[in-house]
């Protein structure tokens, strides 16, 4: 089991640019069911994409693959046509709100955003589109969703995960990674990894991955990585107060940034005197999350959570 | 900008002077003072006399432009009794003749001269432009922002009768002073919220009209010109029941300046820290800091972490960088340059976990670098993730004298050590 995406996620592109393509390439040779693409300009054409088998993803498959994807002029018409059940979306930055709110009209049930540098207004626009619609955001501006040998969708390497008992959820990229590679290490693995992104406005947050985490029987425990600014943590503290019934470990980065200054995400700023670390990791301490000192503590907090 | 750093990723804000936000606010009929912009003591003196005749007020104040809060309060180093906004009177008694020398001596003063204020940190910033403005009969002074609420994903109009004071301390001490409205996206900020607000702030009158008026071209403003923040602080009721902005201080969202190059074109690149501006230029997202440990990683979060794990070890960093996830072997070298030009450095920490950023990319770039500018001081590398042992053979070939790390820990003590 494990939450959001599994073997049966049907994956359509949206933007196959040279990014798209990159990483469409990747998510099929880790095993990944990707069914098309829509890309307006290039409508009616296919995208053939071969290669050798990434096997740390799906198992039992040849060691080389050949795929041929469809490519669409909407999302309406390459749901009808292939019944796809996800999209992600690599459009560049002033398009991308707009294929989000396509994705949503089409009824899509998953949409995960990688483009990065969205503008902020464009996506208060696309969440306002998204009220009273089905489909759920992930991201934008964050590595995606993984599922370790079943489905990956998103720019994350495959290789670094492997199936296992924890939930991952994290604003921050590279830390993820950080944080799977050593729940790898230590034997623990992961049930679905999920990159929330560093924007100030997203669309999954820390306190839905909870809820789908505790509801999923076959994650054990939760590993989650904040960052400065806002109030997310402080929120998911609250939820895992009252909510939570599996240990939960965490890590907040930016103890040391300095107010005033967004460190790298648009969302990671400490503004008014909030969004400091020590705020975040007091209220989820208060919430028994156990907190990883440093960042190369992520596993062995995860292990002392669990009571190993 | 050349073609191939704008095609890059931009983060981040971009901040204008006053003036150029006031000029904005005039565009969309947001009333504002009457003022001229001077970078001499001559276009100083040269804006006294229009702005004395076209509004028959003979008070005129002269105020420092610079990219920072708490000017007034503010003093310069070179002029310690000194503010950084002037009121000049002399023009009641004495005539414009009067109010130009006023002008004259004030200027001479401050252009040119580090004004210090609680935003600019201790080493303050040299004011380079002033700004000239008409005087204004005050009758009441306000608060009001436009700024993105997180936990709503929408922007806020926020106001408060305690005008003048910095937003935070009203917040901190006397919550119940401000006043919020949620704007709905689809709607923009409705009448009634706008009365409402004009309400609470005691608003009557000829001044309520105004007031509500001024606050939907604000809300309206802020979307339209893709801004970060909108902050009028203090918002002035005049006498004569004119509401008007005394101030105005205005950021942009720099991921939307795409579509404002009107806006882009008004960035003053003196008022930014030039190795900040450098990485910008480069597609590198950089933050300098007082330690001497430089850091160069990829990924914010990683990069925060990083910081985080100098200082756990019990060093200081001089900086957060953030490479990104695909920079190429030219960006890590200019990078490194970036790290290394700052004499502050005694030792620099490579931090790389390398998803779609391959090592071997990250090593090239690190030999590129050195090749070109020299390696002076103590250098630690650690490499995980995509290609690292093709990484590690590259460095090990080029013979740079460099500790490997088989940890971010591991490198944080390393780096500590030898420097």
């Amino acid at each position: 089991m494990s939450v959001l995406v599994g073997k049966d996620t049907k994956v359509l592109v949206q933007g196959m640019g040279k990014t798209g393509r990159f990483h469409t390439d990747k998510a099929i040779a880790y095993g990944t069911t990707m069914i098309g693409a829509v890309h307006p300009s290039r409508a009616g054409e296919t995208e053939i994409f071969e290669g050798e088998t990434d096997h740390s993803g799906v198992p039992g498959r040849e060691d080389q693959y050949k795929v041929e994807l469809p490519i669409f002029r909407t999302v309406d018409e390459a749901v009808a046509a292939t019944g796809a059940n996800a999209s992600v979306i690599y459009v560049p930055p002033p398009f991308a709100a707009d294929a989000i709110m396509e994705a949503a009209d089409a009824a899509m049930p998953l949409v995960v955003t990688i483009t990065e540098g969205i503008p902020v207004a464009d996506m208060v626009r696309a969440k306002r589109y998204l009220e009273g619609r089905s489909t759920r955001l992930v991201g934008p501006n964050c590595p995606g969703v993984i599922t370790p040998q079943a489905c990956k969708i998103g720019i994350m390497p495959g290789y670094i995960h492997r199936s296992g008992r924890i939930g991952v959820v994290s604003r921050s990229g590279t830390l993820t990674y950080e944080a799977v590679h050593q729940l790898t290490l230590n034997g623990l693995g992961q049930t679905t990894a999920i990159g929330i992104g560093g924007d100030p406005v997203n669309g999954t947050d820390f306190v839905d991955c909870l809820s789908l985490f505790n509801d999923d029987p076959a994650t054990e425990g939760v590993l989650m990585i904040g960052e400065i600014g806002g109030s997310a943590e402080e929120e998911a503290a609250e939820w895992i107060e009252a909510n939570m019934t599996k240990p939960v470990a965490g890590f907040i980065a930016g103890l040391t940034a300095p107010p005033g200054k967004r460190m790298g995400h648009a969302g990671a700023i400490i503004s008014g005197g909030k969004g400091t670390a020590d705020a975040k990791i007091a209220a989820l301490q208060g919430a028994g999350v156990t907190i990883a000192e440093t960042p190369t503590d992520m596993g062995a907090a995860m292990d002392q959570a669990l009571g190993l | 900008m050349g073609g191939r750093a704008s095609r890059r990723r931009r983060r981040g804000i971009m901040r204008i002077h006053e003036h150029q936000a006031k000029e904005l606010f005039a565009e969309r009929g947001i009333p504002v003072p009457l003022g001229r912009v001077a970078t001499t003591v001559d276009e100083a003196v040269a804006a006294v006399r229009p702005l004395i005749e076209e509004t028959g007020n003979p008070v005129v104040v002269v105020k420092s432009q610079i990219h920072a809060g708490g000017r007034g309060k503010g003093r310069f180093k070179e002029h310690p009794d000194l503010g950084g906004v002037n009121v000049v009177t002399d023009g009641i008694a004495g005539g414009i003749e009067a109010a130009e020398a006023g002008v004259a001596e004030l200027a001479g003063r401050m252009l040119g001269s580090t004004l210090v204020t609680i935003q600019t940190g201790p080493e303050g910033k040299q004011v380079n432009r002033l700004y000239i403005e008409q005087g204004i009969d005050i009758d009441r002074e306000l608060y009001v922002s436009v700024v993105l609420d997180r936990s709503t994903s929408r922007n806020i109009v926020m106001a408060s009768v305690e005008g003048g004071t910095e937003i935070e301390e009203v917040a901190a001490n006397t919550p119940e002073k401000i006043i919020t409205e949620e704007v709905d996206p689809a709607f923009g900020l409705l009448p009634f919220q706008a009365r409402s607000i004009a309400y609470e702030l005691g608003l009557e009158g000829e001044a309520q009209n105004n007031g509500v008026r001024f606050l939907q071209a604000l809300s309206a403003g802020a979307v339209d010109l893709d801004t970060d923040l909108v902050e009028i602080n203090p918002l002035v009721v005049t006498t004569d029941g004119d509401v008007m902005a005394l101030d105005g201080k205005v950021s942009f969202d720099a991921n939307a300046l795409f579509r404002h190059p009107a806006i882009a074109a008004l960035r003053d690149a003196t008022e930014e820290d030039p190795a900040e501006l450098a990485a910008k230029d480069h597609g590198l997202s950089f933050i300098k800091l007082d330690g001497d440990i430089g850091c160069m990683v990829n990924g914010a979060g990683l990069a925060m972490a990083t910081m985080d794990i100098i200082k756990i070890v019990g060093g200081e960093p001089a900086n957060f960088l953030d490479v990104g996830g695909g920079a190429d072997k030219d960006q890590i070298a200019a990078a490194f340059k970036i790290i290394t030009a700052d004499p502050n450095v005694k030792g620099i920490f490579v931090n790389i976990f390398g998803g779609i950023m391959r090592c071997d990319t990250i090593a090239e770039g690190i030999v590129a670098a050195v090749e070109e500018v020299g390696l002076a001081v103590p250098l630690v590398v650690r490499l995980e993730g995509t290609n690292v042992e093709l990484g590690k053979q590259i460095l090990d070939e080029s013979g740079l004298d460099l500790v490997n790390a088989d940890d971010m820990k591991d490198g944080a003590e390393k780096i500590l050590e030898l420097t």
